[in-house]
């Protein structure tokens, strides 16, 4: 009996004193293994906690930055006006010099609270005038805090919010102001002037673009008839005389167009509407100007969820708007979906067969095993590497080939030469293709040797059994490694910033245009849009909303896709990995 | 008409003892001097043996023995290993099983193989007995049909599955798949069945129904059976062939090698004594 514990020992098996017990019947704790679940469920909680965090302060910004917010009319002491929509609140300390040039019952207020003071962060609009959007307002500077009635928030196309009052609305050269200015019929002046600029814009960027894409076609068509045939020479001359021509007849489209819309233009600049900020000072905009006002203190719940609506409808369905940071991201969301359509309908082929060929064919040896090295070590690469090459090799070298063999009428202006939707799916499906392989090779692996022989057995060739029997039931698995690569490919926005992403690409890859899918056009991406939007435009608060809002839309996005793409595996799991017996 | 045939040899592991039922029709297969090597270690020692057309033969021994190993030579599913050796010749009806341009997907299409644990695709039933068929290109729905009622009915499996031939395979019970399987393995009408335990992992009552099977098969197809049970062995076969350490020992008539074993080993092992 030397310690406590084999005195336990002997109490749970009674033997006799003279065997000295050697053995405890009692497990201890770290046999038990419990610290270390405790520990394991630790590291999962800590996980979802980060990960549920993370997609809900995402999925709070995103959700409520739309939603319409009163503005506040704030009094300064100094007698100064501000008004905005509160934004933020938050507690900070004051300093010391800050302090000492504070009026006294204010001073007193602050030390007692410990040198922390209030400020909001009010969202003033009205760039235009006070070359800001947004302005601190500390507590102990307010006078008094009101919400009046008839305030209106005003969304402009140019310099992004107004607040104010709407003051007069000037319709071909009578005025109207005071009680006649009802909200139903600006409403409805306002409606049918964003029919007139709607209607501008289809003409110039529509029709009159139209034209333009054709007349330069008509060149090209000079420039590869000289190219052919040398300058001078009969055929050349003939093209050119076909060309002008045509052009001629274009020319006549194009004047008849641009009078139309400058019709309209005229018409539009005579509906002038005057706003006037808190303080009064006055401006006048075109009517047509204003996306969408409201009078933030008036408004009933009905009225707010309409707006949230309407906003959400044009940030899904409109062009980007103010450097990006207000609009819709149309462009952007459309971009992302093809880019990552394209690279999935790269990768997928030529994933799979480079791992059947690896799994199946290949003499398995050393060869076969740097190979598969070196393909899961492509999967460590930073991404920009990838970018580097992409822009080196595909822009430049296979784009540019392609221009000198197809398009030498259109240089120097590079077409395929440069970034665009092709190159960066090219990139990424680089980029995922270890993953697929990798994936692929693990499915292919786990079909069980028993099927393979039953098909061989059954008479049928290698190849027979691949395709019949064994790439359905490694289907699944392949799946899973696709899902992978699209949910890697979609977020990666480093390589893409080199080989074809930019900040505004209005056009669409897909139009109506012939061929219809212009793969080597430069597009908009969500990933980018954020970098974008948060820290390249004029006033990181002014993008932040958007940030949150983009942010949320992209990781739908990709949830989306991934969602559908599992929706597939399991319906092909259950089609092959019914029970045994 | 036992033919009782003493190879030349030293001892009774250098030679076999032969004494077999000879069928009407002649040897479907002539094994001669056969040798096997995985890597380095061979698995199979001069091997010499004819089976009977329209018999079932039965492949008996202990584990380790190389039954399974010559099962698999004979329609060269061994071809899937690496490093395999061979030596010796095979012959199915005159042709060279290992020649230098034998179609190895042409002889497999005239040997049909159950294994041993019921392997049916992840297909519909249906697509499960008609895959030797998918596979030659048969396109003809009529056709695709009747070889699979035939097939299904050739495996007693039909009265069971017909209103359900679209059903997945993998829904089936145990014995239901190994039928399943024998119904794939003659539905392109091989001219040898070629059994490799095909009842180890199934239930006595599947296993009787598949002992059936065998019986009513028997005489239009030749069959080899591997089994490690002996009263089955007994049961089915005509002939029976006694393998120990990759040789074969005695290869006889099964009622003679069950009931008067011409070597004493042979004796030993079907009564139980050793293995």
């Amino acid at each position: 009996m030397k310690s406590g514990e084999t005195m336990e020992a002997v109490a749970v098996k009674p033997t006799t004193g003279a065997i000295t017990a050697r053995r405890s019947y009692e497990s201890s704790l770290s046999a038990r293994g419990e610290p270390f679940l405790w520990g394991l469920g630790g590291a999962l909680g800590f996980g979802v906690l980060l990960v549920v965090g993370f997609l809900v302060l995402v999925f709070w910004n995103g959700i409520t930055t739309f939603w319409p917010k009163p503005i506040e009319v704030v009094t300064l002491l100094s007698g100064e006006l501000v008004a905005g929509e509160p934004t933020r609140r938050e507690a900070f300390k004051v300093g010391p010099e800050r302090l000492a040039s504070l009026p006294e019952a204010a001073k007193a207020r602050i030390i007692a609270d410990d040198h922390i003071a209030r400020r909001v962060l009010l969202r003033t609009g009205n760039f235009d005038l006070y070359n800001d959007d947004y302005r601190w307002i500390e507590d102990y500077k307010i006078e008094k805090v009101e919400t009046p009635s008839n305030l209106f928030f005003i969304e402009r196309q140019e310099w992004g919010a107004f607040v104010g009052r709407i003051k007069s609305l000037s319709k071909d050269g009578a005025v109207i102001s005071g009680d006649e200015l009802t909200y139903a019929f600006l409403s409805s002046e306002q409606q049918e002037a964003r029919q007139r600029f709607r209607a501008i814009k289809a003409i110039e960027k529509g029709e009159i673009g139209e034209v333009n894409f054709e007349l330069n076609q008509e060149r090209l068509k000079i420039r590869k008839a000289v190219l052919q045939h040398g300058e001078g020479a009969p055929e050349t001359k003939r093209v050119e005389a076909e060309v002008e021509q045509a052009a001629l007849a274009m020319k006549v489209r194009f004047e008849a167009l641009a009078l139309k819309s400058q019709e309209i233009k005229s018409q539009d600049s005579k509906i002038l509407v005057t706003l006037a900020d808190i303080t009064g000072t006055e401006k006048v905009t075109p009517l047509s100007q204003i996306v969408r006002f409201y009078p933030a203190n008036d408004l009933s719940l009905l009225d707010k969820v309409g707006i949230y609506l309407s906003r959400w409808s044009e940030f899904l369905t409109d062009d980007p708007r103010e450097a990006n940071t207000e609009g819709g991201v149309l462009p952007a969301i459309f971009g992302t979906f093809v880019m990552t359509l394209l690279m999935v309908v790269v990768v997928a082929p030529f994933g799979v067969v480079t791992a059947l060929y690896l799994r199946e064919y290949a003499k398995q040896g050393r060869l076969v095993s740097i190979v598969r090295i070196s393909v899961n070590n492509l999967a460590g690469v930073p991404s920009i590497v990838y970018g580097v090459f992409g822009l080196g090799f595909f822009a430049y070298i296979l784009g540019g080939s392609i221009d000198a063999l197809f398009y030498p009428e259109r240089l120097p202006n590079p077409t395929f030469g440069t970034g665009g939707l092709l190159w960066s799916a090219l990139t990424l499906a680089l980029l995922t293709v270890p993953v697929v392989i990798v994936a692929t090779e693990e499915a292919l692996a786990a079909v069980p040797k028993s099927m393979r022989e039953g098909s061989l057995a059954c008479g049928a060739s290698k190849w027979q059994t691949i395709k019949n029997i064994v790439l359905p039931r490694a289907m699944p698995g392949i799946m899973t490694g696709l899902i992978l690569a699209m949910a890697r490919g979609a977020g990666e926005v480093a390589p893409l910033m080199l080989v074809g992403v930019v900040k505004l690409a209005p056009e669409l890859p897909v139009d109506g245009f012939w061929p219809f899918v212009h793969l080597e056009r430069s597009f908009m991406h969500l990933g980018f849009h954020i970098f974008d939007v948060g820290f390249q435009s004029r006033n990181s608060e002014a993008g932040k909303p958007m940030v949150f809002v983009t942010t949320l839309l992209l990781i739908a996005l990709i949830a989306l896709m991934n969602a559908s793409a599992v929706i597939i595996r399991n319906r092909l799991k259950r089609k092959f990995m019914v029970g045994h017996f | 008409m036992n033919a009782i045939v003493k190879n030349t040899g030293q001892s009774e592991f250098e030679s076999t003892v032969c004494h077999i039922t000879a069928s009407s029709d002649g040897p479907v297969i002539e094994i001669k001097d056969f040798n096997l090597w995985y890597g380095k270690a061979q698995a199979l020692f001069n091997v010499t043996m004819n089976i009977e057309k329209g018999l079932v033969t039965a492949l008996i021994g202990p584990s380790g023995c190389g039954k399974s190993t010559l099962l698999r030579s004979l329609n060269r599913m061994n071809d899937l290993i690496e490093n395999l050796t061979i030596a010796g010749g095979m012959h199915l009806e005159g042709l060279p099983i290992y020649g230098p341009k034998v179609d190895v997907i042409g002889l497999r299409k005239r040997m049909g193989m159950v294994f041993q644990k019921p392997n049916p695709f992840p297909k519909s039933i249906y697509e499960n007995v008609i895959y030797p068929l998918r596979v030659d290109g048969v396109r003809d729905r009529t056709v695709l049909a009747e070889a699979c009622e035939r097939a299904l009915k050739g495996s007693a499996l039909w009265d069971e599955v017909k209103d359900r031939l679209d059903d997945n395979a993998l829904g089936l019970s145990g014995g239901q798949q190994q039928r399943l399987c024998i119904a794939r393995a003659i539905a392109s009408d091989p001219e040898v069945l070629l059994m490799d335990e095909p009842c180890s992992a199934l239930d006595p009552i599947a296993t009787s129904k598949i002992e059936e099977l065998i019986d009513e098969l028997k005489g239009h197809y030749t069959i080899v059976i591997v089994t490690h049970n002996m009263q089955q062995a007994a049961r089915v076969s005509q002939n029976t062939a006694f393998m120990y350490l990759g040789r074969l020992i005695e290869y006889g008539d099964t009622e003679e090698i069950f009931t008067s074993p011409k070597l004493s080993r042979t004796q030993d092992y079907v009564t139980g004594r050793f293995g």
